[in-house]
């Protein structure tokens, strides 16, 4: 029964892959939405990325002195001058280390 | 202009400093698989069938939790709706290809393949084989995907839980739009992304992940038209 739905699953997880580029032609997108759908990695990611860093394992919001905080800034400000992806997780995962053992 | 296989090397080494995430990711759910109590085979089967991080967990999450079935498989689907947005901007480009290989390609396509391939395809438009940078990325992703939910499986959770190593994945899309926030505009559409994830977090079907997307690509309509 849970292998039946994990195929259901697995069908409709390939059809939202697949849907868009097997079956829309460049036509059928205007300017416009080509315009609008430029802002697709900052209009999705965000909602990666918040949740995880202000909602803890159980759906509650952390404390503002929650290292995961101060880990997401140190990530930012080293991503934003290095532009480097190596740097910008491991100084993340670093600096929450230290305040979470230190 | 790059060759088919310059092009796919290209996309394997643009995608691997994110495996740093990936690896102690896969690592996890493979471990959470076990630590619920499901046959291994089970576990290791989504990542061939479903292969999409978070929902694998969720689906688990919610079947021992004592959810059906097909809440499960729907809350994946919801959860991988946002692909629908990554096919619709790789499109463009992917538009040479036969029905076939589209159809093939479209297995590959994940979250950071799309995003590291979006920016390679934006920056080198002319290439004749661009798609075989998305098969670079995304191929990459798949076999350590495989190889780091197998590990979890088998090993179990031997990455000690206090690391919370998972504070890794925010820090990797955070490395893929951090250059976008030079941008005042997109700057805008991320946070009216990022708050309205939180405020509808406890949206059924973990749907914040997808109506929060759609809110803010109207917010990015609406600074559009008034640019001009």
């Amino acid at each position: 029964m849970t292998w039946l739905s994990i195929i259901i699953a697995g069908i409709l997880t390939y059809l939202t892959r697949m849907t868009m580029i097997a079956l829309v032609s460049r036509d059928m997108l205007g300017g416009k939405i080509k315009a609008v759908l430029a802002y697709v990695p900052s209009a999705v990611f965000p909602a990666i990325i918040f949740p995880a860093i202000f909602i803890n394992d159980y759906g509650v919001f952390i404390e503002m002195n929650d290292p995961k905080i101060f880990g997401a800034i140190v990530a930012i400000v080293v991503g934003y001058f290095s532009k480097n992806v190596i740097a910008t997780i491991l100084s993340g995962l670093i600096s929450y280390w230290i305040i979470l053992f230190f | 202009m790059l060759s088919k296989k310059q092009l796919f090397t290209r996309g394997m080494l643009d995608i691997a400093p994110h495996m740093l995430s990936v690896i102690p990711f896969g690592i996890i759910c493979g471990a959470i698989g076990i630590e619920l109590g499901f046959n291994p085979y089970l576990v290791y089967g989504m990542s061939i069938i479903i292969f999409g991080g978070a929902s694998q967990i969720v689906f688990l999450q919610l079947i021992s939790g004592g959810a059906s079935g097909l809440i499960a498989a729907t809350s994946v689907g919801v959860i991988n709706s946002r692909h629908l947005l990554y096919g619709a901007v790789l499109s463009e480009y992917l538009e040479k290809l036969s029905f076939i290989k589209k159809l093939l390609i479209s297995y590959l396509v994940v979250d950071q393949g799309f995003a590291e391939s979006n920016k390679f395809f934006k920056k080198n438009k002319t290439e004749q084989y661009l798609h075989y940078h998305l098969i670079g990325t995304g191929s990459t992703l798949w076999v350590c995907w495989q190889i780091s939910t197998l590990a979890g499986i088998i090993l179990g959770s031997f990455v000690p839980e206090e690391l919370g190593l998972k504070f890794a994945i925010p820090l990797t899309f955070i490395a893929i739009i951090v250059q976008d926030l030079k941008k005042i505009d997109h700057v805008i559409v991320m946070i009216v992304c990022g708050v309205s994830s939180l405020l509808f977090f406890d949206a059924p079907f973990k749907s914040y992940i997808i109506i929060s997307p759609i809110v803010s690509l109207f917010a990015a309509a609406l600074i559009l038209r008034f640019k001009k």
